[in-house]
């Protein structure tokens, strides 16, 4: 009850600036129309039917149909689960090694710390969509080559953040004293360090969900994401773009739901971190 | 200084040799035999052989190791598989029409961005404040590639204000400068907001320095002191941010250029990815990763210059 309770009152304090209250309405939006997308699609995002190809915005397809007679809306609602799923399996992926990496960099021998700092910057000085492009050519479009590009993007930043609050803590009176009472690298670690340093990465995590969306849609958009027929909101840019003079709609679907839910979770997050972190403020 | 800008250097030269690392390992140990993938599915045993001889796959790893470095410090990043040109002179041809875009993509986030920061910060709190705030967090939200394709349906397609593809005819600036409009907007516009945002948080810093204090207590008007003392200052911040912003541009250009068609780096990866073109990918990466870092080792040395505390903090 009581962590209801403290949920309910971060929600109201969210609400009470309008960006937040509009962030998390579009981020509402989204999430429940991905969760419910086979109740709300009224038709399955796959079926084609030729003879309604390229039909205009209606009542019967709320957003058209696209070159070989899919229902857009459909698509799109189903699209929002591919989107969201990445997001979050990516982003987790990406939290859990870049904490343990960090933790390793920031705990760990002053080499070990060099060699890491040496491959995180060796990893961001790669243009990320060119090495997005050269991973997927090497291990084929897939859902899995999404994530690894992700990870491999994210990592890095998660990491750095983490060591240098881990370099802090360590020479931290708690920490001191619990390494005198014989406590291990492990049990300090876990205890006394990562309670301590996961709140802003959680945040930051958080922002970087928008980010995410982006790069799935923009791979499935190259056509080395999501694999067709699965619909990605990429892949009905990829269809539509080939028709953009004839049938506008089609990008116009696709467009949308990145634009709003890119938006939606921007706007939570930044309204989180000035409610929660205020140090984060004005970080890039 | 000297010391300074060779240890940047030197730092430079070693995350290069990593990345590069990297990349061999990327191409070579992950599964999937270069030889093969660019010879496709149908190839026969033999050809697939004779190309990883041509290559030199056969090769025990690390004499391949050693090899891709040699040459690559030498300038040679091997030849084109199908046409047997060297990947250097591809890309080089090539990159002038990505800086073109970057560079075009640069003036948009420098010449909206500086000014909507400053009046931000000048009008903080205000009205006026709370909308640029907005903009700026819902342009840098959006994907690059969503503003090039509906920036591209609005003003090309719909409209028919602006060319919607290629860079213009050879020659003529004025053409390409109207292809340029559009595709470096998309490239752009998200750091409209990055640089509005960081010149409002370090101009509202500067204007509480005490150097401006004293300019004011010397009597001298705000709009001299926000214009010709605390700007000159605050924009100091943005050389760091368009240092890491440009490997960003580099990747939005790889979607302008397909989305409006225009020749580029993006667009020969892109291309010479779905031909299975293995030697210009990695050309192409290592070529825009030494660019990248180069452009960051650059924008250190100059905030360096300007800032003696940046010197200190590198030691």
């Amino acid at each position: 009850m009581l962590r209801l309770a403290k949920i309910w009152r971060i929600v109201r304090r969210i609400v009470r600036e309008p960006l937040g209250a509009l962030g998390l309405g579009l981020v509402v939006l989204v999430v429940l129309s991905a969760l419910f997308a086979d109740v709300l699609a009224s038709y399955p995002p796959t079926k084609l039917s030729p003879a309604d190809r390229f039909a205009p915005a209606s009542f019967q397809h709320l957003l058209g149909t696209d070159h070989i007679g899919r229902d857009l809306f459909s698509r799109v609602l189903y699209g929002g689960r591919i989107a969201l799923s990445i997001a979050l399996g990516a982003t987790g992926a990406s939290l859990v090694i870049g904490i343990m990496l960090g933790l390793i960099a920031g705990y760990g021998p002053r080499w070990l710390d060099n060699i890491l700092l040496l491959v995180f910057d060796a990893l961001k000085s790669f243009p990320t969509v060119i090495l997005a492009l050269t991973l997927v050519t090497i291990t084929g479009p897939s859902l899995m080559s999404v994530v690894l590009v992700v990870v491999l993007v994210s990592v890095p930043g998660y990491a750095r953040i983490i060591r240098t609050q881990t370099l802090v803590l360590k020479s931290a009176e708690h920490v001191m004293a619990a390494r005198s009472m014989g406590a291990g690298s492990a049990r300090i670690l876990t205890v006394h360090i990562l309670p301590n340093v996961i709140g802003p990465i959680l945040i930051l995590a958080s922002m970087d969900i928008p980010v995410v969306v982006a790069i799935e849609a923009g791979l499935s958009f190259l056509g080395m994401g999501v694999r067709p027929p699965t619909p990605s909101w990429g892949s009905i840019l990829n269809d539509g773009f080939a028709n953009i003079r004839d049938s506008y709609w089609i990008v116009v679907a696709g467009g949308l739901p990145i634009i709003l839910t890119t938006l939606g979770f921007t706007f939570l997050g930044e309204t989180l971190r000035d409610l929660f972190d205020p140090r984060l403020k004005g970080r890039v | 200084m000297l010391r300074y800008a060779l240890k940047r250097l030197g730092l430079g030269i070693i995350i290069v040799s990593v990345a590069m690392m990297m990349l061999f390992a990327m191409v070579y140990v992950i599964p999937g035999d270069p030889a093969s993938v660019a010879l496709g599915p149908r190839a026969t045993q033999e050809m697939v052989e004779s190309l990883r001889a041509r290559m030199g796959l056969d090769q025990p790893i690390w004499i391949q190791f050693a090899r891709f470095y040699m040459s690559a410090f030498r300038g040679d990043l091997g030849t084109e598989v199908l046409s047997g040109r060297p990947v250097l002179t591809v890309v080089l041809e090539q990159l002038p029409f990505t800086l073109t875009l970057i560079a075009g993509a640069i003036s948009w986030s420098v010449l909206l961005g500086i000014p909507l920061g400053c009046i931000a910060a000048v009008k903080r709190g205000g009205f006026v404040d709370r909308v640029i705030g907005v903009l700026s967090v819902a342009v840098i939200a959006v994907p690059s590639f969503v503003i090039a394709i509906y920036s591209l349906l609005i003003f090309a397609v719909a409209l028919q204000w602006l060319p919607a593809i290629g860079a213009g005819e050879p020659g003529n600036v004025i053409s390409q400068l109207r292809h340029l409009i559009l595709p470096s907007l998309a490239v752009g516009l998200g750091w409209v907001g990055y640089i509005a945002r960081i010149v409002r948080a370090s101009m509202l810093e500067t204007l509480e320095a005490s150097h401006i204090r004293t300019a004011r207590a010397f009597g001298l008007t705000d709009r001299r002191i926000t214009y010709s003392y605390a700007l000159r200052i605050a924009v100091l911040p943005t050389i760091t941010l368009l240092g890491v912003g440009i490997g960003h541009m580099l990747s939005s250009s790889v979607f302008a250029e397909i989305v409006f068609a225009r020749p580029g780096i993006g667009k020969l990866v892109y291309e010479a990815i779905s031909v299975r073109n293995y030697p210009i990918v990695t050309g192409a990466v290592l070529v825009t990763t030494v660019f990248f870092v180069v452009v960051n080792v650059i924008a250190d040395i100059v905030i360096g210059a300007l800032d003696p505390r940046v010197r200190a903090s590198f030691d």
